[in-house]
């Protein structure tokens, strides 16, 4: 098996032959990806369900649809984000051609999670494909199964002199971190996040981070209950609540809370039946450690458990579970919960809870759920968040046209359709100058003199469209 | 509690009230910012005046003039900046409201550097200030009473709990970079930078680092030499060579190294008389650390021009080194200095390869009447910015982003860059609670059908003209309406 600085040499030369650098290249291997992704939707759905036991549906929406339709997308628009951006110019340099040049930074390292173990790899994988690098894509080792995979099938379909993957537990990310990248892409926590980043300061590596955090759901004013509540209920429990952009925990008045439990029982009832333990639709936990994790949250917590409750530790089960009367400073409002457990915590104004959304760090998604556009204006102004989506949850992020990441302690940098482009790509800006009116120049060299200035400063004014 | 801790708590104080994100507050202290400059100049002058020796005029165009340009174009453009932009949406958004709305960060901490201490450090203010930020300004303590200025002046004009200025040495910084900052704005040299960037992973804060390198430039024997070296000598020696986009090395065919350096020879006297150490319009190195720095690379290497120096004065003639190899002291650092190397290569090949095998550089200059040979450089090296036939200039275009990449640095700014460099671009999508029908289609139970659904109308995206997203609103109605009759019950 290659050595991990061999794979890094190997990628560092074909990216310095410039093989990666034409569009027809690049097309080529998205065109391959994209075979990968078709011929092989029955070993993928598989792999997923061996892993988190994901429901068909959930694999092929969230993992298979959602790359294929970046890959798509980049293939469409690949040529119209390679094209030079010609810019504005200001007097002096209105004979001058100005632009900016999208270029490839280099090799880049990519590394996965196992929440969203295939989707989480190639989507960032396809703008950095489509930037023109060579990609190193480390698959996290928790999701087993889908980690052999890629293995198996991107040196299959991509060509191996420019894309590898390297598996292994944390001994070998760290080894692959003391190597020099051109960028590091990576999703996962805030504690692995610190380490990466102090890698990569020993290089000057840009990042990006895609962390998490702890997401607020807000359902306040006069609201649609039933389908906020179905929407609330599809959003938290979807891959049993193992999300970076799951609703962590609710905020709302008492009142509210009183209706609300009831529209959320219904809906869990309508998704998952009576016996969720039984039903196909509903993924498990992907590790004894989390759900040990999880249940022991569950056991500390003061909350009361409203709705669900059970879990099964063989079947790494966790019920859908919503818990009421829940402190600021419960157990379970610690960290990010990261599981099928939805704490409803209550306070009397908007006011309220803007101010514990603000006391928190800022999250990767926020959610409201009113029928009071003032509320939502509200709520929107007076926060931060890295995506924020009205009456829904998750959706935002299938859209390419988003960026797609945190701020603050939720992350930095984005990705998702051209934003991919541009995290992989340095925006060169070019300046091309004639020849001619050196005089014109003259303005600007020594010896000095007060009327030069003065010429200078008007040359420059950018507002000027004589010209 | 420091000073330093004190100043951070107070801005942090200062930007939870709000009121920094106001257009009319932000363009109102940019305003301030400009008067400052007006009214201000003589002050501002004299001090850089003493830490620099740079002359009236330089100090206008080099420091203040962009920042003039910088202002105003933030307050013109400030609401076009700040305003939600709209994205393309998918079939199942297609009557929902899809936006990226920019918003502040929230303290943003600015490092300056001393070698345009006005221009380097309050260009990242204006775009902090414009994206509706607080920011503490550190402005660099090696010039000394531009700092005390600027500890005077700023607070006297745009608000002081808002924008503090906390000046400061080594251990001063570091207290700063102790405390939580949602952005750090750093310029100068990639040393500091790492530490930097160590210091910023404690608190996942991200960062710009606008650093510096060798920036090479390539001078083709066809071109025209005379105006090509004229160019050079400015880019090079104003500033006395202090500048992070100064042409570092010359690289060229020795069939013109004769000429080359007669020609910057020439420009040399034109731009500075017969003897530049009393020329007004020539300035000094900034202190003795880095005249003896500078002065010890020129151990090893053959002086055509100048070379002569006065350390009382912190003086160093313009200076051309011939014939240098790349193993020579003075290849083996950023210069920043009036020493001019001439590496000779056989061709642009040679030249590439040299390139390459550095660091990526802040600039690359090429001279060349040939296109060919600037796509060449185009497609076969990288730096932050890449200019043919001039030097510097590229700078002050506020529609090019000015950063590195690499060892030269990280992120960028000018103009609208700036705002989006100091701002999140926040992901916003406003749906309604209705059309609840829809959604079953992605809810379990799941079923073939709705997996069929499901994938033709969440994942495919478009970007319709408004009549095209009027008729496909009212098909979508229409097929909805039989979908949810016949399939999803």
């Amino acid at each position: 098996m290659e050595a991990q600085s061999q794979v890094v040499d190997r990628l560092r030369s074909s990216f310095r032959s410039g093989v990666t650098l034409p569009e027809q290249f690049r097309q080529t291997q998205l065109s391959r990806l994209l075979s990968m992704l078709k011929e092989n939707e029955e070993k993928i759905l598989a792999a997923l369900h061996d892993d988190l036991a994901k429901p068909k549906f959930e694999a092929v929406l969230s993992e298979v649809e959602l790359v294929l339709g970046e890959v798509h997308y980049a293939i469409s628009n690949l040529r119209s984000w390679m094209q030079l951006e010609y810019c504005a110019k200001n007097m002096a340099t209105k004979l001058d051609d100005c632009f900016v040049r999208r270029e490839p930074l280099g090799v880049v390292l990519i590394i996965g999670t196992w929440n969203y173990p295939l989707q989480l790899v190639l989507s960032p994988m396809i703008g950095a494909i489509a930037a023109g690098n060579c990609v190193i894509v480390k698959p996290s080792e928790v999701s087993p199964a889908t980690d052999r995979l890629i293995a198996e099938l991107i040196p299959k379909y991509l060509s191996q002199d420019c894309y590898a993957v390297v598996s292994g537990g944390a001994e070998e990310t760290k080894a692959l971190l003391q190597h020099r990248f051109d960028h590091i892409f990576y999703t996962g926590s805030q504690a692995v996040a610190r380490c990466i980043l102090q890698a990569a300061s020993v290089h000057l590596t840009p990042v990006t981070l895609e962390l998490g955090g702890k997401c607020p759901s807000v359902v306040y004013g006069r609201v649609n209950i039933v389908a906020a509540a179905r929407r609330l209920i599809w959003a938290k429990f979807f891959n049993a609540g193992q999300s970076c952009v799951a609703p962590d925990y609710v905020l709302c008045s008492k009142a509210t809370c009183d209706t609300l439990v009831p529209a959320l029982r219904a809906a869990l009832q309508d998704f998952y039946g009576t016996e969720p333990q039984t039903c196909p639709d509903l993924s498990r936990i992907v590790s004894q450690k989390h759900w040990t994790r999880l249940v022991e949250l569950l056991e500390k917590s003061k909350a009361k458990v409203v709705v669900g409750g059970e879990t099964d530790e063989e079947d790494k089960y966790i019920a859908p579970t919503v818990v009421v009367d829940v402190a600021e400073d419960d157990v379970l409002m610690q960290e990010e919960i990261f599981g099928p457990i939805l704490p409803i915590i209550t306070v009397e104004s908007l006011e309220k809870v803007i101010d514990f959304i603000n006391s928190r760090e800022k999250p990767l998604a926020l959610y409201v759920f009113s029928d009071e556009s003032s509320v939502i204006n509200t709520v929107l102004e007076k926060t931060s968040s890295g995506g924020f989506c009205s009456n829904d949850g998750i959706i935002h992020m299938t859209l390419p046209g988003l960026p797609f990441g945190g701020v603050g302690a939720s992350g930095w940098g984005s990705y998702h359709g051209r934003w991919g482009f541009e995290t992989f790509s340095h925006r060169r800006a070019c300046m091309m100058r004639g020849w001619a009116l050196e005089r014109l120049n003259g303005l600007r060299y020594p010896p000095y003199r007060d009327d030069k200035l003065s010429w200078l400063r008007w040359t420059t004014r950018t507002n000027c469209s004589i010209m | 509690m420091s000073r330093e801790e004190q100043a951070v708590a107070r801005a942090r104080k200062a930007f939870d009230t709000g009121r920094s994100k106001s257009l009319e507050h932000r363009i109102r202290q940019l305003r301030n910012l400009q008067r400052l400059l007006s009214e201000r100049q003589k002050e501002i002058s004299e001090a850089i005046k003493k830490d620099l020796n740079k002359s009236e005029v330089v100090i206008q165009l080099y420091e203040t003039l962009g920042l003039e340009e910088e202002i105003n174009l933030a307050i013109r453009k400030l609401k076009e900046w700040a305003a939600p932009r709209p994205v393309e949406k998918n079939l199942l958004t297609i009557s929902d409201t899809v936006y990226i709305k920019p918003e502040p960060l929230g303290v943003v901490l600015i490092i300056g550097a001393w070698n345009y201490p006005w221009a380097v450090t309050i260009q990242p203010l204006i775009g902090a200030i414009a994206a509706g930020n607080a920011a503490v300004v550190k402005p660099s303590e090696v010039c000394v009473h531009t700092a005390k200025v600027m500890e005077e002046l700023l607070p006297a004009y745009i608000d002081k709990e808002l924008y503090p200025v906390v000046s400061g040495g080594v251990s001063e910084t570091q207290e700063l970079l102790r405390q939580r900052f949602d952005h750090i704005f750093y310029t100068g040299n990639s040393v500091v930078g790492k530490v930097i960037m160590e210091a910023a992973a404690k608190h996942l804060t991200p960062v710009t680092l606008e650093l510096g390198g060798k920036s090479p430039c390539y001078i083709d024997k066809n071109c025209d030499i005379s105006i090509a070296c004229r160019r050079v000598a400015w880019g090079k020696y104003t500033n006395c060579g202090q500048t992070c986009i100064a042409p570092d090395y010359i690289l060229c065919e020795p069939s013109i190294q004769d000429q080359v350096i007669e020609e910057i020879t020439k420009s040399i006297k034109e731009f500075y008389t017969e003897n530049p150490q009393t020329c007004p319009d020539y300035g000094r190195i900034i202190n003795q650390r880095h005249f003896k720095r500078i002065m010890a690379m020129l151990d090893d290497s053959l002086v055509a021009v100048g070379g002569d120096s006065d350390e009382s004065d912190c003086y160093i003639a313009p200076t051309v080194l011939r014939d240098v190899k790349p193993e020579a002291k003075v290849m083996q650092e950023e210069i920043f200095g009036p020493l001019l190397p001439i590496l000779p290569v056989s061709g642009l090949d040679e030249a590439i390869k040299l390139i390459n095998k550095g660091e990526k550089p802040l600039a690359l200059y090429v001279f060349t009447p040939d296109d060919k040979m600037i796509k060449r450089i185009e497609d076969e090296t990288s730096s932050g910015g890449l200019m043919a036939n001039d030097c510097l200039v590229h700078y002050s275009v506020s529609s090019l982003p000015f950063g590195g990449v690499g060892n030269s640095g990280m992120g960028c700014y000018h103009g609208k860059f700036s705002f989006d460099q100091l701002s999140h671009l926040r992901g916003c999508l406003i749906k309604k609670l209705n059309k609840e029908g829809m959604n079953n289609m992605r809810y379990p139970p799941h079923t073939s059908k709705k997996l069929g659904w499901a994938r033709f109308f969440i994942l495919k995206s478009i970007d319709l003209g408004w009549i095209g997203r009027m008729a496909l609103l009212a098909i979508l109605v229409g097929v909805a309406a039989v979908v949810l009759q016949n399939y999803l019950k």
